[in-house]
């Protein structure tokens, strides 16, 4: 594995999207979700709407750090908030 | 109108036939006669240019490098593409789509950017320059795009077809060899022509991921460029011997092969 | 209609495994290589985001960018509508057809460095056919100096490699077509257009789409052809990303910035391939 290079932040950031889908993963056995149509213009499921919020993040990040010279988490809280509204009213 | 037709096709014939033809005009000729000027066909027909490609070793062996990954290859990517065609044309499970556009993206992924962790991975598992490592790269594309043909030609076989089988009393393994796997047979035949179609053209990974020992005919051709100055006989007759399998194999396939490019869904 | 049965999961699980072995753990190293300022595994600074900062800034990417969106836009606006003119032209029955199908094939299965190859040779003006014609004819054709011959040679040759699959792919959605339809265009007296325009057209759009997606997404990973026929150059004129990033990666082995740059690719290609998969299953469902 050394070879891999690891450090903690990467590994937090690949726990993280692992426990997202394992989450994912259970609240659909648990309680079945739907597909159905929000503000975006198509019709989704929740996986589809996490998959759409997770990549308009990482645009958002390079945007930010594109653009501006905001320290990253500015980028993060706004994705992260973004990403709660995708998920609810997407 | 069948006349225009006709020229139509005629002419973009010739447009794909004309810098074919001049590939195997150049591996006629010798290496004078290339550089001293133009000729439409060799003036001295000579096979020297192939002569180099069957007795030199690094010649030879480079051509066998390739054709033992892109076997293997193209025998790993039916194996584990079969079952999970199936699965996708006749059931919904969960995370399916995003299953297969997860897939899909690997077939897109440009290989530049696998390079540099392939090549640190094959040598992290002591995999680097032999065949298996350029074989198992290349079903980073090659095992999607099975995926999504053998899908389509399974799709368009009728579901009734499967429930009688079982209802018959046959299991799932005898079901699908006995009788699913012959039912799609072009379909199978088409898979494995484009998994060595796209396997064997393949230079960016082949190239990094051997040195010496696997190193592929592509590979071979490119560094006796830079090395020796260009041999352009020699180089033009590699390429008409590298041309050579995939005609073989196309053969076989002409019938089937539209629909294979159209990934079975027309 | 399909079943819902997960067991179909232990029937996926080996193209899982095997793809995830040459996708995420690479993807995995890339993403931690492209946060380390880093010479080998074991000689390595924690940098943060800065390659990506300077990354974002290097005018090499934008350049790159821009040619290689320039570039896969030419090539679909030439390959695709050529593509339809060929299948059209496609004999119908007889001899013709198999015949015309496998020289079609050709250019599709020559190896892509000896596509380069060929190019170089063809395009010379003292040993190869077409430059020599074109400087004949008095055109001062040199596509090893001249940005523009570069490009248009390039584009030819992508175009010679490349529109048969379109062409192939359509004759397939062409013949899927009944022939009670063209009857009946005929005893409606329909003109070619409207035979095109409702009949062939509509039967079209899913190969078409495919079509489109193949020929955009191996554009934008072109590697290969251009890097043999000109070495991306005159300059930098036919660099387009992906050689952009292999001189980064393996010329000067510049580990990180390599790393990040690949990310940003990556992430290109998922957004583009997101939206024609959308697209597609969006037709499917339609229907």
């Amino acid at each position: 594995m050394g070879w891999m290079a690891w450090t903690l932040p990467t590994t937090l950031f690949f726990a993280g999207i692992a426990a997202l889908l394992v989450a994912m993963t259970v609240w659909q056995t648990v309680s079945p979700g739907r597909e159905r149509k929000g503000f975006l213009p198509l019709t989704t499921s929740r996986g589809d709407r996490l998959f759409i919020g997770l990549l308009a993040s990482a645009y958002g990040h390079l945007l930010v750090l594109a653009l501006t010279d905001w320290p990253l988490w500015i980028a993060t809280a706004i994705c992260v908030a973004a990403m709660a509204i995708i998920m609810k009213w997407g | 109108m069948r006349l225009r037709k006709s020229l139509v096709m005629l002419i973009y014939l010739l447009f794909v036939l004309v810098p074919i033809y001049w590939l195997v005009n150049m591996s006629f000729k010798s290496n004078r006669e290339i550089l001293g000027g133009l000729t439409l066909w060799p003036t001295a027909p000579t096979l020297d240019n192939y002569r180099v490609i069957f007795t030199e070793p690094t010649w030879y062996t480079s051509y066998l490098n390739s054709l033992s990954y892109v076997s293997m290859n193209m025998l790993i990517s039916l194996l584990v593409a079969l079952p999970a065609a199936y699965a996708f044309s006749r059931y919904r499970f969960l995370g399916d789509k995003h299953m297969f556009f997860w897939l899909l993206t690997n077939r897109m992924a440009p290989p530049a950017v696998f390079l540099l962790p392939f090549f640190q991975l094959y040598s992290a598992v002591g995999l680097f320059d032999t065949p298996i490592a350029v074989a198992l790269a290349h079903c980073l594309f090659n095992v999607p795009l099975a995926v999504w043909i053998l899908e389509g030609f399974m799709s368009s076989v009728p579901k009734e077809i499967d429930e009688t089988a079982y209802i018959d009393g046959y299991t799932f393994p005898k079901f699908f060899i006995k009788i699913f796997l012959p039912m799609i047979r072009p379909g199978i035949g088409v898979t494995a022509f484009f998994c060595f179609m796209f396997s064997w053209v393949e230079l960016l990974l082949a190239r990094t991921l051997t040195s010496v020992d696997a190193k592929p005919i592509v590979a071979q051709m490119t560094r006796t460029v830079s090395a020796s100055g260009i041999d352009w006989g020699v180089l033009a007759a590699a390429g008409v011997v590298a041309l050579l399998p995939g005609i073989a194999v196309i053969y076989f396939v002409r019938n089937h092969v539209a629909k294979g490019f159209a990934l079975g869904r027309v | 209609m399909k079943t819902y049965n997960n067991k179909a999961w232990w029937l996926v699980l080996p193209v899982f495994v095997l793809v995830a072995f040459s996708a995420i753990i690479p993807m995995m190293t890339v993403v931690n290589y492209s946060v380390q300022d880093i010479f080998d595994p074991s000689t390595r600074y924690f940098v943060g985001t800065e390659w990506y900062r300077e990354i974002l800034a290097d005018p090499r990417l934008h350049d790159s960018l821009v040619r290689q969106f320039i570039y896969s836009f030419c090539v679909l606006a030439i390959e695709v509508p050529l593509g339809i003119i060929v299948a059209l032209s496609m004999p119908r029955r007889g001899l013709g057809v198999p015949v015309s199908l496998i020289l079609l094939s050709l250019p599709l299965l020559v190896p892509w460095n000896v596509v380069g190859t060929i190019w170089q040779i063809i395009g010379r003006e003292d040993i190869g056919l077409y430059g020599w014609i074109l400087n004949s004819l008095g055109l001062d054709y040199n596509y090893a100096s001249n940005p523009r011959d570069a490009w248009i040679t390039v584009l030819v040759m992508d175009v010679w490699h490349w529109t048969s699959l379109v062409a192939l792919l359509c004759y397939s959605g062409l013949r899927s077509i009944p022939d009670v339809y063209y009857q009946a265009a005929r005893i409606d007296r329909a003109s070619h257009w409207a035979v095109f325009r409702f009949i062939q057209l509509p039967k079209l759009k899913n190969v078409l789409l495919i079509a489109v997606m193949l020929r955009f997404m191996d554009s934008f990973m072109i590697y290969t052809e251009p890097f043999v026929l000109t070495g991306g150059g005159p300059g930098t004129a036919t660099t387009f990303l992906s050689q952009t990033l292999t001189q980064m990666a393996l010329g000067q082995f510049d580990l990180g910035r390599a790393s990040a740059f690949s990310l940003i690719y990556f992430l290109i290609i998922l957004l583009v391939t997101w939206v024609f998969y959308t697209a597609m299953t969006h037709n499917d469902n339609k229907e």
